[in-house]
Order: structure tokens, then sequence, then C-alpha cells
């Protein structure tokens, strides 16, 4: 076995490791996303109600 | 501190300022963390590579519970000051800390599966993690159950006092009663029971998603006061109506 392929294999625990660490990096990328995206849509919406009410 | 960025326009001046800085630092913290745990942290004697799970799961907890304790004094704030950023970061950390509290909950999972040959047991730490969960999602869904954004901020704020009470029963849930959890090996009086080795990797990743937190945090208050602010024009818009060319001179029509 390769020395990739032992580490890959977490010493018989690889159906337990890689799981708990791709629901990880879903979860918290996934809120990461959700707030980048909608942070951005903020942006794009008050710049366009600022050019069709120009604040006084 | 609190004082100072309690004037949204200060804070939005000042968080602007921080968030590259602060995402960089997010990225660089979690990928040592994450380097230090998977090729560095030597394997458990007893749990073997298992172990590796702990350096997702324990931060995951420490952040459920810190995240809801953050919200818990800004509802305080918001309650007795009456402090309209108190609540709008109150609201920007709760789906964080709800997030922070399923990854918790689904690594732990993973974990005892192989190590205490279950998915799951009704023991007093899961429990009380399982109920935080809960209180997350009932926290988020009352704050949107009022057309009256104040009323809901204000029922939220309560509620989110109210469970203040469940973080001390997480927290001493494996000292009182006869958990299948393990009790605590960082914290704890005496100093930490864990090696070196692994306690690393371990603050690193905590350092890691606190830094997570804060980004998010900034980025979800940013985005509220954006969102208030485009309620309001919207709202203004009749009155300024008459006043206002049909379109832009790019062309842009104007809202009639």
């Amino acid at each position: 076995m390769s020395s990739f392929e032992n580490w890959a294999a977490m010493g018989g625990y690889a159906a337990f490791v890689w799981p708990a660490y791709a629901v990880s990096l879903g979860v918290l990328g996934g809120i990461a996303v959700q707030s980048w995206r909608r942070y951005r849509a903020s942006l794009r919406e008050l710049d366009r109600l600022q050019r069709v009410v120009p604040e006084r | 501190m609190l004082n100072y960025l309690a004037n949204p326009a200060r804070f939005m001046r000042v968080s602007g300022a921080l968030l590259p800085p602060l995402t960089v630092a997010t990225v660089v913290v979690l990928a040592a963390g994450l380097y230090l745990a998977l090729f560095v942290a030597p394997p458990d004697y007893q749990q073997g590579e298992s172990v590796k799970i702990m350096f997702v799961h324990v931060p995951a907890a420490w952040m459920a519970l810190l995240v809801y304790l953050v919200i818990a004094v800004a509802s305080a704030v918001a309650l007795v000051w009456r402090h309209p950023l108190a609540e709008i970061a109150a609201q920007a950390a709760a789906p964080i800390g709800a997030a922070f509290t399923l990854v918790c909950l689904v690594t732990g999972s993973l974990w005892g599966r192989p190590m205490w040959g279950t998915w799951w047991a009704w023991d007093a730490r899961m429990t009380s993690v399982l109920v935080l969960f809960f209180l997350y999602l009932g926290y988020i869904a009352l704050v949107n159950a009022f057309d009256d954004m104040s009323r809901g901020s204000r029922a939220g704020s309560v509620l989110a006092l109210v469970g203040v009470v469940n973080l001390p029963i997480i927290k001493f849930s494996v000292d009182w009663w006869n958990t299948l959890h393990q009790s605590e090996s960082v914290f704890r009086m005496g100093g930490p029971t864990i090696d070196s080795s692994m306690l690393w990797p371990l603050l690193v990743m905590a350092v890691g998603y606190l830094l997570l937190f804060k980004t998010l945090l900034f980025i979800r208050m940013r985005t509220a006061l954006n969102e208030r602010k485009a309620r309001a024009l919207q709202l203004a818009a009749p009155q300024r109506r008459r006043a206002a060319p049909a379109a832009l001179p790019d062309g842009t029509p104007v809202l009639r």
C-alpha cells in the first residue's frame, strides 16, 4: 500500500473520518457561501435603490 | 469597544476595513489547522486514527456554546438598552451557531459509531446539545414569525435568555450525570489531560473556527444593515416619486 493510500485509509476508520470532515466542510462552507451571496445581493439591491431613489 | 461599535455607521466603516484581513486570517488558520490535524497529529493509543474526528468535533462544540452565549449577551443588551445593533448581531449569529451545533452532532455521531458502537445515545451531554440545536432553530423561527420585526426581535431575545439555562447543563453534564460521553480534557482544573501533540492542532482548529465565526458574523450583520437601509429607501420611495425623473441619465427606468 502506498503511503497516500495508507494515510487515506485512516487506520481502518476512513468510513468515519472522511464523512466527518466532509460534513464539517459542507455545513460550514455552505453557510459561508450563503452568507456571502446574500451579502452581495444586499449590496446590489442597495446600489439599485440608491440610484432609483436618490437620497436628499 | 461595544459602545464604540454600537453606532451602525461606525460599525459599517470598521467592519468593512476588518473584513478582508479577517477573511485571509480565517483561510490561513483553518488551512494550517487541517494540515496539523490530518498530517502531523499522531494516532491515539486507544482510538487510533478515529481521533482525527476530534479536531473538527470539539472546536465545533466549543463554538456551539460560545455563539449561544454571544446571542444571549446581545439579547440582554437589546432588551435592556434597546440597541438595534445588538438585535442585528444576535440574529446574524444564530444561523452560524446552528451550523456549528449541527457539525458537532453529526461528527460526534460518526465518532461514536466505531468507538462506542452506537450512533446516538440519549445521555445528558448529547441530549442537551440536541436541545441547544433546537433552541437555535426555535430562536430563528420565532424572530421571523412576526410581521412586525421589532416584536419578533423582542420575543427572540427573551427565548435566547431563557435558553441560557441549557449552557451550564451542557458544560457540566459529563460531571453531574454518568454519561457515555467522556469528561472534559482541555478546560479543566489542573490543566489539560490531552497530549500536547494533539492539543496544538486542536487549538489551531479552534482559533480557525473562531475566526470563521467573526468573519461570517460581520458579513451577516453588514447584510442585515444593508437590507434595513434598502427597506427604508423603499418605504420612502412613494413620497419622493413626484420629484424623481422618469428615468436616470443612463436609461434605467425609475419605479413608479
